[in-house]
């Protein structure tokens, strides 16, 4: 049976997707990535991209985007058209994956806010690693949710700046996608 | 020894088998003329605009099958070529495009005729390239033309810095390309199709009321795929539509045969492809042309599509068993298993074969003839009967005229109609009918043109008159835009906001000015005498038909319509098309 096939899955519900997309390390594959995405009207939420092999000379490219089932089999074949596209997997829909982002966090305050930011960062497991007499700067890794949730409690506490690398993922277990 | 950039380019070509190029010179491809003029086995075609070269590449290439091959000059050179790129990639059209470029060192100083071709042909092309190692220069062209020519095909750039086209690096005789461009081409498809084949067996054997709805696909899919058409047509005897692109993959003569569907398309075929229990759709993507209102769209039907693409399956329209792959080989192995499996083909007596022929009896393509003025469907008709006996080619420009040609000019081969179909570029069928005359010179090559199509790349005349090309080129000449003017009759009040083609060229002394013939038809009686005049002339002819102004066409889904709110002549009140319509093109 084929992947395209219909099933009985409500098919209008929008969902997140991670897409993992292994690319060849060329000019050109990012931005024909890209300007498919923006040519055809898909959303990217979150776009990493970093050459992970040394020997093959190949780009792993994650995106995070969303839409129903059948629009989410479009973009991947889609994607699947790009010349310098080797693979394409849906983490979201293959099973379970890991996702992680990291964050930078400058933080500007004073007296029992700077203490309390402090604090905050050290409940989240949040590494300090610049400080001057008014401010930090944390760095942090984590699941969205939990990079979003620290961001609105810094909010309170002198927030300056956010720094944010997106999403990189992987899936679960020992196989490997390519 | 070592060879320059240039002399690689021509041999890649010779050894690709390349007989002819399109081209234009500039600048920033020097090179690569200069070693075209030191030899002889590729003929180089010059054009008088870059766009007018890629048309005439995709004419040679839809009616050949071959890859079309283009040059042209950095700049200018290159930006005019790209409503042909993007003509090419909609109607997945084999094209290599070789453009010049400024010297590496200067890329990204905005140099003289410098522009990022890389850039502005990334979403027009399907794949393409910009050399800056001279290395890579032989790799570069032949993954290229691989690339062009393979799956579903497309066009691709290859962008050459003069300073790459001068340097010098060795020829490779024995080149492996990296093989995974092949394996790319093929890893999409399944191993073997059986299960997938059985299902579809399975749906064939249920359904009362099939049809079979062919596209482009079919055509790209080589003779073979046209042959076992025929084959499975003749073990199931289910009726067969075709899309605009698709005309010729089935012969037009055949009783089962319904015509073209869509938004022009025949009654009897929107009606059955809104009735039917199974769809077969063979190598067509659904296009918005052909389905009309989504939620209205064949609501009862279980539909198969078979697409050597997989991102044309679901894309408009979900279906119940996509097959990817080959249309050729898929319908091979059906036929096989109906042979095998004794399949009952479908009779004549049938409910569903009744009711289409009941369908058919609206005569939906008829018309009121007139004696005092020329209808273009009466053009059309003659001209189809003038012509079936003859090796034909038919081009056509966009608009009034190009629906009328899909409707009245019957074809029996395929590769013989050459349309733009998915971009609707006007100026595509002149040059278009002069790549294809180039690929056969002894066949009869007739453009169907309105005349404000004919206009956008008339500077051709030119290259007919020098490589002594017999082109017809028969105009529809009714002054208007026509297409445009229909719709604003139909939904905007009858205004008719600059869509009248006011001082037109008196296209007969235009032809003489190119040392052309020249003829005009303006009543019914000359219809006869000026069309044997044009088709038995041994050179290029303009025919000035002068056609009533105001004919529309018909039928007609409007925009936002289903299938079976199809529109069949004027006092049909078309004007009613819903809001959301509008909004649509
Ligand atoms: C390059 C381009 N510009 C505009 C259009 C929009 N358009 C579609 S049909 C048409 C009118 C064509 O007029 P003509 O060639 O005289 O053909 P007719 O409809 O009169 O037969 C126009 C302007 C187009 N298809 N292509
Ligand atoms: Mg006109």
């Amino acid at each position: 049976m084929s992947v395209y096939e219909k099933n009985n899955i409500d098919s209008s519900q929008v969902k997140s997707h991670a897409l993992a997309i292994l690319v060849e390390n060329q000019v050109g594959a990012l931005a024909r990535v890209v300007s498919m995405f923006s040519a055809r009207g898909y959303n990217i939420d979150s776009l990493t991209v970093a050459k992970v092999t040394e020997d093959e000379n190949i780009s792993r490219i994650t995106i995070i985007t969303s839409g129903t089932r059948m629009k989410i089999e479009q973009i991947k074949s889609q994607l699947g058209r790009i010349v310098l596209v080797h693979k394409v997997v849906d983490l979201t829909s293959e099973g379970d994956f890991v996702s992680r982002e990291l964050i930078f966090v400058k933080v500007k305050s004073k007296g029992e806010k700077r203490v309390e930011a402090l604090r905050t960062a050290d409940i989240f497991r949040a590494k300090v690693v610049d400080s001057t007499k008014q401010s930090f700067i944390f760095e942090l890794t984590g699941s969205s949710d939990k990079l979003n949730a620290f961001i609105v409690l810094m909010k309170d506490l002198g927030l300056v700046e956010v720094a944010r690398t997106g999403s990189v993922a992987i899936s679960r277990g020992s196989l490997k996608i390519n | 020894m070592l060879y320059t950039g240039a002399e690689i380019v021509i041999k890649v070509l010779r050894k690709l088998d390349v007989e002819y190029i399109f081209g234009y010179p500039g600048g920033a491809i020097l090179p690569i003329y200069d070693e075209i003029f030191k030899q002889n086995k590729i003929r180089h075609i010059l054009v008088r605009h870059e766009q007018g070269a890629v048309h005439m590449a995709e004419g040679y290439a839809r009616s050949t099958g071959k890859v079309g091959v283009v040059l042209v000059t950095s700049g200018p050179g290159a930006t005019n070529a790209v409503t042909g790129l993007t003509d090419a990639l909609m109607d997945s059209i084999p094209i290599l495009c070789l453009t010049g470029q400024v010297p590496t060192h200067l890329i990204g100083t905005d140099a003289f005729q410098e522009a990022d071709t890389v850039g502005i042909t990334r979403s027009c092309t399907k794949h393409n390239y910009l050399v800056k190692d001279i290395n890579l220069i032989q790799e570069s062209i032949l993954e290229g033309y691989q690339i062009a020519s393979s799956g579903r095909p497309g066009p691709v750039v290859i962008d050459l810095p003069k300073d790459i086209q001068n340097s010098k690096t060795k020829y490779k005789e024995n080149i492996k390309l990296r093989s995974k461009f092949k394996i790319k081409e093929k890893k999409t498809y399944a191993k073997n199709y059986n299960i997938q084949i059985n299902k579809a067996i399975d749906l064939i054997k249920i359904s009362k009321k099939p049809i079979v709805y062919i596209g482009g696909g079919l055509i790209n899919s080589g003779n073979k795929a046209s042959t076992e058409l025929q084959k499975f047509s003749k073990l199931t005897n289910f009726p067969i539509t075709s899309t605009l692109m698709g005309l010729g993959a089935f012969p037009a003569s055949n009783i089962i045969f319904l015509g073209m569907l869509g938004m022009h398309g025949t009654y009897e075929a929107n009606m059955s492809m809104h009735d039917c229990d199974l769809m077969i759709n063979l190598g067509a993507r659904f296009d918005d042309r052909i389905t009309g209102r989504l939620d209205g769209f064949s609501p009862n039907s279980k539909k198969i599509h078979i697409d050597i693409d997989p991102s044309s399956i679901n894309k408009n329209v979900e279906v119940d068993l996509p097959i990817i792959g080959d249309v050729s080989k898929i319908l091979k192995l059906i036929n096989k298993e109906l042979t095998n499996g004794k399949f009952k083909k479908l009779s004549f007596t049938s409910d569903w074969w009744k009711k289409i022929t009941k369908w058919k009896k609206k005569n939906c393509l008829s018309f009121i003839n007139s004696k005092k003025i020329i209808k273009p469907q009466q053009a059309l008709v003659t001209l189809n009967k003038k012509i079936t006996d003859k090796d034909f080619f038919i081009t056509t420009e966009v608009g009034q005229h190009q629906m009328w040609a899909a409707q009245y000019i019957k074809f029996e081969k395929p590769k013989r109609w050459m349309t733009s179909g998915g971009l609707g570029t006007m100026g595509y069928g002149f040059p278009a009918a002069i790549g294809v005359q180039i690929a056969h010179r002894k066949s009869l090559v007739i453009c169907v043109a309105g005349e404000a199509s004919f206009l956008m790349n008339l500077q051709e005349l030119s290259t007919v008159k020098q490589y002594r090309l017999p082109v017809k080129i028969f105009i529809l000449n009714n002054k208007y835009l026509g297409m445009v003017r229909q719709w604003q009759e139909f939904f905007h009040g009858g205004r008719y906001s600059e869509s009248y083609t006011d001082s037109l060229p008196d296209f007969v002394k235009l032809a003489e000015s190119y040392g052309i013939k020249g003829v005009r038809a303006t009543k019914p009686e000359d219809l006869d005498i000026v069309i044997n005049d044009m088709i038995n002339y041994d050179g290029p002819v303009i025919a000035d038909i002068c056609v009533d102004e105001k004919e529309n066409v018909f039928p007609m889904i409007p925009s936002g319509a289903a299938h079976n709110e199809m529109k069949l002549k004027d006092s049909d009140n078309i004007a009613t098309s819903t809001k959301e319509g509008k909004m649509l093109v």
